[in-house]
């Protein structure tokens, strides 16, 4: 149940690539034009402890495929858990009963053949952990014993956790693309409670990455959750005021997923993006450049090809502050009138280049605002850009942090802030496939007591 | 006569060929001298979904799931696998499995037999199969055209359908077998409207656990696409939202949001067993105003967020969380009430076979005051009046709670005013409860469209609450 060593990976590829291959066979005896394939298994390891006990111990063992036929340009889909060639035959009637129904759609049909991925590059993404749950037990009690020793303020714990994932993907379509790889993906993790007076106060840090390796000492991201936690004790509000406001490094990602939300295909053909017709526009200011890296060996988003099989590359969104593409897939592209940009399934390791300023040195520049730590709720409307969140962070005067604060909000409009970016820190310092540094951001309202 | 019961060992059981031996024969692999609990719940789901998008229909899914979680339980520890495939070795590997946290030895033998039926709240129906494929694509095509009818500022129109059938059976470790079948369907409305350069986006939807006539009834399916359309073209006048702290109205229905955020989740067996809920070891103590009583109730028929029987097999029942005001009981599952030495409330649900399952909420609401809710406005001068939200989020150890306001006014002088922009509104959830100074008469339930998540599981849920009237709630608005 836990990752297998006595399998071969190259066996069991071979036979998913044969399901894929049973799947395409099966959607055109039932009389499609045209169909596409994925299938997906894991196993893994998750175990939990809690004030250095073992708390749970979950054995993971995922399976899934999902099929899209066509029939012309009309499609229907269906998906299942169950890999068993009866359940691919049932899996494809169910499609084709759905695309019985559904009505002529002309960009309902594959990616252009000439976009397939001709090879399957080897981006080093699995490195299986052989891990016994004895160990993982070990690694995790000393991740949360270096949380709970850190500060006599550290009170309670949610525990640590560590998890490690070994997948296998397969994606495959009509026109003879058939590719596949393994990939593996392990994780630590702290979350702890501290307590001072009538302030209690919960933080985690956590670890993510593609080889075991490479992955964080214990001790350190224990000590880190800790740090957190104490620094957000005894908390205070702030009245209601316009300040500037930095967007700490690990919460700035946020920011960047607005981005990419609003130049998404989906959401500019359905006119539901506060960055509608801003192709060759200045969004940002002009030092901002942001690009995507999807093939980086051991990237946590990296893949060699996207959903639709269409090959991925390396290219830039945005530079000198102008956005250089949208993000499609081969149906939003085609409703766009553009070619996919290798984005069906999303964004692969984004990156927004440093400035020259260091954590320090952003503070001393923004002089007297709010550093920004946690943000809570949904408030983006992506229409219109306007942003309203809940925050907790720091009190900055004269570029020195005073107090934390919390039961805030923070509000402005993400395409103005986007303009009135000043700088972005040269603090990357968070695990992840997002890479970015502080913003500190011009002006928005904070609004508490 | 357990319809339930038969309906899933024929779905579920019969198919792969598992006889009442074979599942004895698991839990003596699963229990054991050293094991305080184990489970086995083995589930069957399908599910199907339509979208429409401009005037077409474009898409549709069609989902199969079905599988078994196997769960040992020693202590406070948790062994869990769980299995896509249900035949006997399979699930006996699982087994194995999931039983290495117990160290003692084996040796568990009981009959298995069918626990007594909890009480029927939704009919044991395939919803899938309730409308035929063409009626289902009809209503969809209608429900496009009344919104675009609704208005010409109405540029795009999405709508979705989605009808899903869920079979479980949990079988106990003392050889009870409880069943349910739980259909579910839900509908969702979205429009963007244009006007002098400005787009606003509105969207409406309700659901319950019944059959997909629920959506002619009543032209509700109807009625979601002119609340869609009303809810946009009330944003395109929005003004700038206020900033700062000031009385808020909220009206009656999903604004229970709150509740869910502010107090639910804190209420949760696991958060107070382990001490980490801003609520911990406060029962008996003063939570709320006076007035305020608040329940957690999975028995009300048909609703989303109702469970004949939780995911333990444990019958769904009316839990007082808050009475007038005072602290009076937590949500629990098996594990969490075992440990805190009380009884299960019922509350102990899972997103699937594959997770664990924990304390959870089903309809969470306040029941009525008796306050008219135009007096409820009329008592402020300046604030806010909040009749729609999202979501909401809550850190439950510190007690901060969000919840972001998608159709609001300004009150002035004791009337609604001026629509204003979507904001977030934030508050501390032991603290908020005491600001509470009126409560309506006028108690609503949602329409069957929450799902709450938690630790990466997404459940369905539902809310409600009277119109309410907090003296100070923070508002984040950009107009200072």
């Amino acid at each position: 149940m836990s990752i297998s060593a006595t399998e071969d990976t190259a066996e069991r590829l071979a036979r998913l690539q044969e399901s894929v291959e049973e799947l395409l066979r099966e959607a055109e005896r039932q009389g499609a034009s045209a169909a596409e394939a994925s299938v997906g298994s894991s196993t893994g390891l998750e175990v939990a402890v809690r004030l250095g006990e073992v708390e749970t111990v979950e054995h993971i063992r995922d399976n899934g495929l999902g099929v899209t036929v066509y029939f012309g340009h009309r499609r229907g889909s269906a998906s299942t858990t169950d890999l068993s060639p009866a359940a691919v035959r049932d899996a494809v009637r169910a499609a084709c009963a759905i695309a019985e129904y559904t009505q002529e759609d002309s960009c309902a049909h594959l990616a252009a053949p000439e976009l397939m991925a001709r090879e399957v590059p080897d981006l080093d993404l699995c490195h299986p952990w052989p891990i016994g749950v004895d160990a993982a037990v070990a690694l995790a009690v000393e991740c949360e014993e270096a949380a709970r020793g850190h500060d006599p303020r550290i009170v309670n714990s949610e525990g640590a956790s560590l998890s490690t994932h070994f997948g296998l993907r397969v994606y495959g379509n009509s026109h003879g693309f058939i590719g596949g790889y393994p990939s593996t993906r392990h994780g630590l993790n702290c979350a702890v409670i501290a307590q001072e007076g009538e302030s209690m106060q919960r933080d985690y840090w956590w670890s993510s990455a593609r080889a075991p390796e490479d992955l964080d000492a214990a001790a350190r991201i224990g000590a880190r959750a800790a740090a957190r936690t104490v620094a957000r004790l005894n908390g205070r509000r702030l009245g209601t005021r316009k300040v500037p406001v930095l967007f700490r490094a690990e919460v700035a990602t946020g920011l960047l997923r607005g981005l990419i939300g609003a130049i998404s295909g989906g959401s500019l053909y359905r006119r539901a993006s506060f960055l509608l017709d801003s192709l060759d526009e200045q969004i940002f200011p002009e030092f901002v450049r942001i690009h995507e890296q999807p093939l980086l060996p051991r990237g946590l988003a990296s893949a060699p090809f996207d959903g639709d099989g269409v090959a991925t590359r390396a290219k830039d969104l945005v530079r000198d502050g102008v956005l250089q593409t949208y993000v499609l897939d081969t149906y939003s592209g085609c409703r766009l009138g553009m070619p996919s940009t290798a984005n069906a399934g999303g964004v692969r390791n984004l990156t927004i280049d440093s400035g020259p300023l260091d954590r320090a040195a952003l503070l001393r520049e923004m002089g007297t605002g709010l550093m920004v730590t946690e943000l809570m709720g949904h408030g983006l409307n992506m229409v219109t850009g306007d942003y309203s969140r809940g925050a907790a962070g720091f009190w900055v005067e004269n570029g020195e942090i005073q107090y934390p604060v919390e039961e805030v909000t923070i509000a402005g409009n993400l395409r103005e802030m986007f303009a009135n970016l000043v700088a972005v820190g040269d603090d990357c310092d968070f695990p992840g496939s997002t890479r970015t540094g502080s913003w500190l951001i011009e002006q928005m309202t904070v609004a508490g007591e | 006569m357990n319809d339930s019961l038969a309906l899933a060992r024929d779905s579920i059981l019969a198919p792969v060929g598992l006889s009442d031996g074979d599942l004895d024969r698991l839990l003596g692999l699963l229990a054991g001298a050293s094991v305080d609990a184990a489970d086995i719940y083995f589930q069957s789901s399908r599910l199907q979904s339509w979208v429409i998008e401009d005037g077409l229909i474009k898409d549709g899914n069609f989902n199969i799931e079905q599988g078994a979680g196997l769960r040992v339980i020693c202590g406070e520890k948790t062994g869990f696998a769980y299995s896509d495939e249900l035949q006997f070795p399979a699930l006996a590997q699982a087994a194995e499995a999931a039983r290495t946290i117990a160290r003692g030895g084996r040796g568990h033998s009981v009959a298995v037999g069918a626990k007594a039926p909890a009480a029927a709240l939704y009919p044991p129906i395939n919803p899938i199969d309730s409308l035929e494929n063409a009626d289902k694509i009809a209503l969809l095509r209608r429900v496009d055209a009344e919104a675009r009818a609704a208005d010409p500022r109405v540029r795009e129109v999405t709508a979705s359908l989605v009808a899903a059938h869920d079979v479980v059976l949990v079988l106990a470790d003392d050889g009870s077998l409880a069943a349910d079948v739980r259909p579910l369907v839900r509908m969702n409305v979205s429009v963007i409207v244009e006007a002098d350069g400005r787009r606003e986006q509105g969207s409406s939807g309700g659901g319950a656990r019944t059959d997909l006539g629920f959506f002619l009834a009543e032209e509700r399916a109807l009625g979601f696409a002119r609340e869609a359309v009303r809810l946009a073209l009330t944003s395109l006048e929005a003004e700038e939202a206020p900033a700062g702290t000031m009385p808020v109205v909220l009206g009656p229905g999903w604004p229970g949001v709150l509740l869910h955020e502010a107090v639910g989740h804190g209420l949760e067996g696991d958060f107070n067993r382990k001490g980490t809920s801003a609520f911990a070891g406060r029962l008996g103590e003063r939570v709320a105003a006076p007035g305020v009583t608040v329940v957690d109730n999975g028995t009300l028929p048909g609703r989303r967020g109702s469970l004949a029987i939780d995911d333990e097999g444990t019958p769904t029942q009316e839990t007082v969380l808050i009475e007038d005001g005072i602290l009076r009981g937590y949500m629990q599952d098996k594990l969490n009430a075992r440990l805190m030495g009380v009884a299960p409330t019922g509350n102990g649900r899972r997103e699937s076979y594959a997770h664990l399952p924990m304390p959870r909420m089903t309809n969470t609401y306040m029941l009525a005051g008796d306050r008219d809710p135009a007096e409820i406005i009329a008592s402020v001068d300046k604030g806010l009046y909040a009749a729609n939200f999202g979501g909401g989020q809550v850190d439950i150890t510190s007690g901060k709670f969000v919840f972001s306001a998608s159709e609001a006014y300004l009150i002035e002088n004791g009337r609604i005013g001026r629509p204003v922009k979507g904001a977030t509104l934030i508050g501390n959830g032991p603290e908020v409860m005491t600001r509470v100074s009126m409560i309506g008469n006028d108690l609503k339930l949602d329409e069957g469209v929450g799902t709450c998540g938690k630790d990466g599981q997404s459940v369905p849920v539902g809310v409600g609450q009277p119109t309410l009237r907090i003296d100070a709630l923070t508002v984040g608005g950009t107009s200072a």
